[in-house]
């Protein structure tokens, strides 16, 4: 019979994979394997995904305790099947493998996203008589066409032609910024600050809009 | 037969709604479909006037949906095209005397017995339009190269996707190739680029239109007009043929070019 099942090695011991199968059959081929390399694996800690399978808990039950008397421990049960886990957690196994290591982490890189701020995320484009508004950012993947209106509490973003209303920093904040494809609304806010679009020559380029000084400025984009 | 049921609308006023419906079905019928148009404009009926029909109306589209007649009795044969028929409007009433589901229900009765069911829009974004819309199978937005009237179709465009009717078909109607190539009105492309939709037609300004709904005789049955010819074209791509769009804006050589590159703002 070809041995579908794999073991490899994790951080929390040994990660069984059970192939597809009858699970008699697999269990006994487990249990096979596992007496054959039993003092290779001697102390080792299982965890052992079954797939699609439903277990019973006679049956989860059973493979521990089979595998205690070998001298491994079962200490989580992987499963596709929402009722195996629960079957699993009442037996006080695990179910899923724990988080990276600390040093594995990734280091979140330092954003102006505090806790609780949001953005939305909009991938059409917005026309004429169309008002979108949200507390937070909102970033466009599309145009947004003049008589339509985008009015958020932080910053907006536009991939694409804006042409026209916005508002950022709706609920008052001054940090907040407007960047367009294409800056070209009708008539730009940030918080109270108002300011209308001067009469462009030359080709559209990426620009963000802020407040400097308490005035309205824009400038072309420069990530620097 | 079963009948597609196109609406014409546009949101603003006076872009030529009106004049497209009656030339497009003029153009359809000559082509020997069978035709009717449902003048949706109740209060300010015009289609009745451009197709030349107004003398012959008896019933209109509200007696037949508050029951006072039937819906055969209301509809007008064309004596110069015998498969074009008209349902004119109520002049005396408003668009609250219908409801959209009163057109759905409408068009269903009419659909077995045609080939195209043209309903002309009213302007507006109310209950007019709504009527006008719900029956549709295919919308038709119709707009002037014009800041104002695009600014409105798209308005109109949202809300035809809004109310799951899309995507329309545009016409952009009343070209001037001169003022195009001077930069004073927007190209083709400018508006498409806006719009985003497909387009179905252009029609160049020709005073000749005006002419024709005058006497209710529609230019698209006179063979020496341009504007007529962009009508029978759209009438060719609504029944399926490939009809490449007519040359209006052709660009002269290098002074074209150079005007285009000097031309201030950008549109």
């Amino acid at each position: 019979m070809i041995s579908t099942i794999q073991i490899k090695g994790i951080r929390d011991g040994l990660l069984v994979s059970l192939g597809e199968g009858d699970w008699g059959e697999v269990r006994d081929e487990l249990l096979t394997q596992v007496s054959q390399q039993a003092d290779f694996l001697k102390g080792a800690r299982l965890a052992v995904d079954v797939g699609n399978r439903i277990l019973r808990a006679a049956e989860l039950g059973e493979l521990r305790d089979t595998l205690s008397e070998q001298g491994l421990t079962l200490w989580a049960v992987l499963s596709n099947s929402p009722t195996t886990e629960q079957t699993a957690q009442t037996l006080g196994l695990a179910t899923r493998l724990s988080k990276p290591r600390p040093d594995a982490q990734v280091t979140p890189v330092e954003t102006r996203l505090q806790g609780g701020e949001q953005a939305v995320l909009v991938k059409r484009t917005l026309r004429s008589g169309f008002s979108l508004q949200f507390p937070g950012h909102i970033v466009i993947l599309g145009d947004v066409n003049p008589g339509a209106e985008v009015i958020a509490g932080g910053d907006v973003v536009v991939w694409g032609h804006l042409r026209g209303t916005v508002h950022a920093g709706a609920e008052g904040d001054e940090t907040a910024i407007v960047c367009a494809l294409d800056l070209s609304p009708t008539q730009l806010r940030i918080a109270s600050q108002i300011a209308i679009t001067p009469q462009r020559r030359g080709k559209t380029i990426p620009e963000m809009a802020r407040l400097s000084d308490g005035r309205v400025i824009a400038e072309p984009w420069n990530p620097k | 037969m079963e009948a597609k049921v196109i609406t014409i609308t546009s949101g603003k006023g006076g872009v030529g709604k009106t004049t497209a419906t009656a030339n497009i079905a003029a153009a359809l019928a000559t082509d020997g479909k069978r035709v009717v148009c449902i003048d949706a404009d109740i209060g300010l009926r015009n289609l009745d006037v451009v197709l030349g029909l107004e003398n012959r109306i008896v019933y209109d589209l509200v007696d037949v949906v508050e029951g006072r007649c039937r819906l055969r009795q209301a509809m007008i044969r064309d004596k110069r095209l015998p498969e074009l028929f008209l349902i004119p409007a109520a002049q005396t009433r408003d668009k609250s005397a219908v409801t959209p589901s009163d057109m759905v229900r409408l068009c269903d009765e009419l659909r077995p017995d045609f080939d195209y069911i043209l309903v002309d829009s009213p302007a507006g974004i109310e209950r007019g339009f709504r009527n006008a819309i719900a029956p549709a199978d295919i919308v038709i937005v119709i707009t002037n190269p014009e800041v104002s009237a695009v600014r409105d179709a798209d308005r109109i465009i949202g809300m035809i996707e809004a109310e799951e009717k899309g995507p329309a078909r545009l016409i952009i109607n009343r070209i001037k190739p001169e003022m195009v190539r001077r930069g004073d009105m927007l190209a083709t492309n400018d508006v498409l680029e806006l719009l985003a939709i497909e387009l179905i037609g252009i029609i160049p300004d020709d005073e000749n239109v005006v002419m024709s709904t005058n006497r209710g005789l529609p230019i698209s049955m006179d063979g020496k007009s341009k504007a007529g010819q962009a009508f029978r074209n759209i009438a060719c791509r609504i029944n399926g043929e490939q009809v490449p769009f007519m040359d209006l804006e052709k660009r002269d050589g290098f002074f074209g070019k150079l005007s285009r590159m000097i031309r201030p703002g950008g549109a």
